[in-house]
């Protein structure tokens, strides 16, 4: 048996797996474990190092064990292995195809958690205006996110694309990433006070929040599905949240015993005419008559 | 009046669109521009209301002044509502600041009727033009556009929207005539076949090598119908939809349960909107699009509207028991995906699976298929449902709700994980 110790990152454990594949050691006489000190920002690999042979797998598992590596559970490395030895000597080429195989829905499961959490970062993130680049004259803005695994990576491309014409950083514990309009770049995790509590527009947010729920469909939990509590800190219109359920009873009491409105005469209005002509159906003048 | 004012009634005034979709736009970004904004792939829903909805676009009307008088609109002439207006270039302001909060992905313009469809159009496509030209945005726009609107407007409109939608409102003219007097279902078809035409003319376009590069024009069309305003039954419905996608190809249907609204109408007495029978449509409306379906399999002349109480997969399956069971190891894909508990994800897993393997129960339940429901319509490698020994009453009895919470179930649903699973993948 033997113990590897990985920083927590896909390339470290992809050497790894690498080396240990070239030596033939199969998945049950390993122990991964991940390396408790913080991960080197940046630290360059290794190239010195003598390439292991590059074993000739599926595209789509190096995507899977992309994204997996940002998980947090403690078992995915071995199972990343194993899955990698399966395929390459284990005569299982096709294991990927196979969802009910308990690793491959393993490591589906796991990408999906991944994949939810980046579509949440993507959704939920909010950002702050804190000034404007005096040379530049490009707006400036920060926001504090706290994504439940490691994938300020995996989903920054995204910010990139669709906030191209302004400054950002987007502020996590793990990793922070920041684009100036010309390149993305990432730092260390930083502490929540780094970014400022509110921005001028939030109010006007909240009254569009406040406006377009419908009291008549109260669906709490569904709500609470899709966008968790734990999501409920950092997101502005939040606060108003227990207040427009407690609220709904009564809105809805109200136009429950409103009393119903008449129809208004038409007013004098020329597009109107035009209308009620085109909706009088007329009989085609020479058509034959139907009448026998 | 104040931005904070107008904002509240005129986001007020657009709640009642179902419609909130950004996804399916042509993929572009703001890279190497000097705006911001990006589509293309799987929408994204920045934050939900309370009432289980997404919001991922700031969704409001121009103005909700309005010439027309449909009784199921808050907006109609006839009602006292608070009128209020905006400016193009506020709509442009408030779409910019929103978006680059990240509070949002795009803009849905509509607007109630004033002066005369083509002022109006004239109107919403200058904030659409704004935000494109002057503003550089790409993000996601959607435009409601009025039928009778000049047809040169309405290819303007496409111009600068990744999406663009006429409400049908009702599936039937009598129900028009009776509720929205002005509205017109041959000239909302009219317009949406030249809508379709200029899709599909511009997609021909495009795959024309050496041709220049077509001007963009939007992806896609949808559609609103209102449940329960009317007295329209299910199967009228359906065959409303199953039409519009088929004739105009639309994107989406629509289904909004009519809901009380603060002004209602002498003609439409207000009653809690039907939700469970909005939820029933949406499935049936994914099993037209995706599950090979038909409008004649799903509702039946002798019953036209859907049965309230179970998924309308399940009461198609207990009323056709003789092609069940279904073999996961042999069946067809067209055979899968009519068993009550497949979703299209798993139908594609077990097929991709069944080449190198035979699938046993215990497979099933590792891909979370509810197994409870999926048992008595299948056969697997250690499975056949004939020892079950159930008969047709007996087994409808198993799936139908407990007679106490039916009741319930019919005012206020309780949404349950399977069933807001079902909404947002539309998988049952």
């Amino acid at each position: 048996m033997r113990t590897v110790v990985i920083e927590p990152v896909f390339e470290a454990w992809r050497e790894s797996a690498r080396e240990l594949l070239s030596l033939r050691v199969p998945p049950s006489e390993v122990l991964w474990s991940d390396d408790a000190r913080e991960p080197a920002l940046f630290a360059p690999a290794n190239e010195n190092l003598p390439r292991a042979v590059v074993p000739n797998v599926p595209a789509s598992f190096l995507d899977m064990a992309r994204s997996v590596a940002a998980h947090t559970d403690v078992r995915r490395w071995s199972v990343l292995y194993r899955v990698l030895w399966r395929l390459t000597h284990g005569d299982e080429r096709n294991l990927l195809a196979i969802s009910p195989d308990p690793d491959t829905r393993q490591l589906q499961q796991w990408c999906k958690a991944i994949g939810r959490d980046i579509h949440k970062m993507h959704a939920f993130v909010r950002f702050r205006l804190v000034g404007k680049d005096e040379i530049t004259g490009r707006e400036q803005f920060v926001a504090w996110f706290e994504p439940e695994y490691r994938i300020v990576r995996l989903a920054a491309g995204f910010f990139e694309k669709r906030f191209a014409g302004m400054d950002w950083s987007i502020l996590t514990p793990h990793e922070c990433v920041h684009w100036d309009g010309s390149a993305i770049h990432f730092t260390p995790g930083v502490s929540r006070s780094a970014v400022p509590d509110d921005d001028a527009l939030d109010e006007l947010w909240r009254t569009y929040y406040r406006s377009i729920f419908n009291p008549v469909r109260l669906k709490v939990r569904a709500m609470q599905a899709e966008m968790p509590k734990k999501y409920w800190k950092n997101l502005p219109e939040a606060s108003i949240i227990s207040e427009l359920i407690a609220e709904s009873g009564g809105r809805v009491d109200k136009m429950l015993t409103t009393e119903s409105r008449p129809a208004k005469p038409a007013p004098k209005n020329a597009y109107l005419e035009s209308l009620r002509k085109m909706n009088t159906p007329q009989p085609p003048s020479d058509a034959p008559s139907n009448e026998p | 009046m104040e931005l904070h004012q107008k904002l509240e009634i005129l986001a007020d005034a657009a709640k009642y669109d179902a419609s909130c979709a950004s996804s399916g736009a042509a993929r572009k970004d703001s890279r190497g521009s000097k705006g911001v904004g990006s589509t293309g792939g799987s929408g994204i829903c920045h934050s939900y209301a309370p009432d289980g909805r997404c919001i991922s676009l700031l969704k409001v009307l121009l103005t909700n002044a309005c010439l027309y008088d449909c009784h199921y609109c808050i907006n109609r002439r006839s009602s006292n509502v608070q009128r209020a207006r905006f400016t193009p270039d506020e709509v442009v302001q408030l779409t910019l600041d929103f978006y680059k909060r990240n509070y949002i992905e795009g803009l849905f313009l509509s607007s109630g009727i004033i002066r005369s469809a083509d002022y109006t159009m004239e109107l919403v496509v200058d904030v659409a033009r704004k935000l494109r030209e002057e503003h550089h945005f790409r993000g996601y726009i959607h435009l409601k556009t009025i039928p009778e609107a000049s047809p040169s407007l309405i290819e303007l409109a496409g111009r600068y929207a990744d999406r663009i939608s006429i409400n049908i409102e009702l599936p039937t003219q009598e129900g028009l005539t009776k509720l929205a007097p002005e509205k017109n279902l041959a000239r909302t078809q009219l317009a949406m076949d030249h809508i379709r035409n200029k899709i599909d003319e511009r997609h021909a376009d495009k795959r024309k090598p050496d041709a220049p590069k077509p001007p963009p024009f939007a992806t896609g069309q949808s559609t609103q119908m209102l449940v329960g305003a009317d007295d329209s039954t299910d199967a009228v419905i359906l065959r409303r939809a199953d039409l519009l996608y088929g004739d105009y190809r639309l994107r989406r249907v629509y289904y909004s349960g009519f809901s009380p609204i603060p002004e209602p109408s002498l003609l439409l007495p207000i009653k809690p909107p039907p939700l469970v029978r909005e939820h029933r449509l949406y499935q049936a409306d994914w099993l037209l699009r995706f599950y090979g379906f038909t409008v004649g399999e799903i509702t039946t002349e002798a019953s036209p509207n859907l049965d309230l109480h179970l998924d309308p997969k399940l009461a198609w399956a207990l009323r056709n028991r003789a092609v069940f069971p279904a073999d996961v190891n042999k069946a067809s894909r067209e055979s899968l995906l009519r068993v009550p508990g497949l979703g299209v994800r798993n139908v594609n897993r077990i097929l991709s699976a069944r080449r190198y393997t035979r699938l046993r129960l215990a497979d099933l339940l590792r891909l979370r298929v509810p197994m409870k429901k999926v048992m008595p319509f299948i056969i697997a490698a250690d499975h056949n449902p004939a020892r079950l020994g159930l008969d047709d009453e007996a087994l409808r009895a198993r799936f139908l709700p407990p007679p106490r919470q039916a009741e319930l179930d019919f005012e206020m649903p309780m949404a349950a994980p399977s069933d807001i699973d079902s909404v947002r993948t539309g998988e049952m």
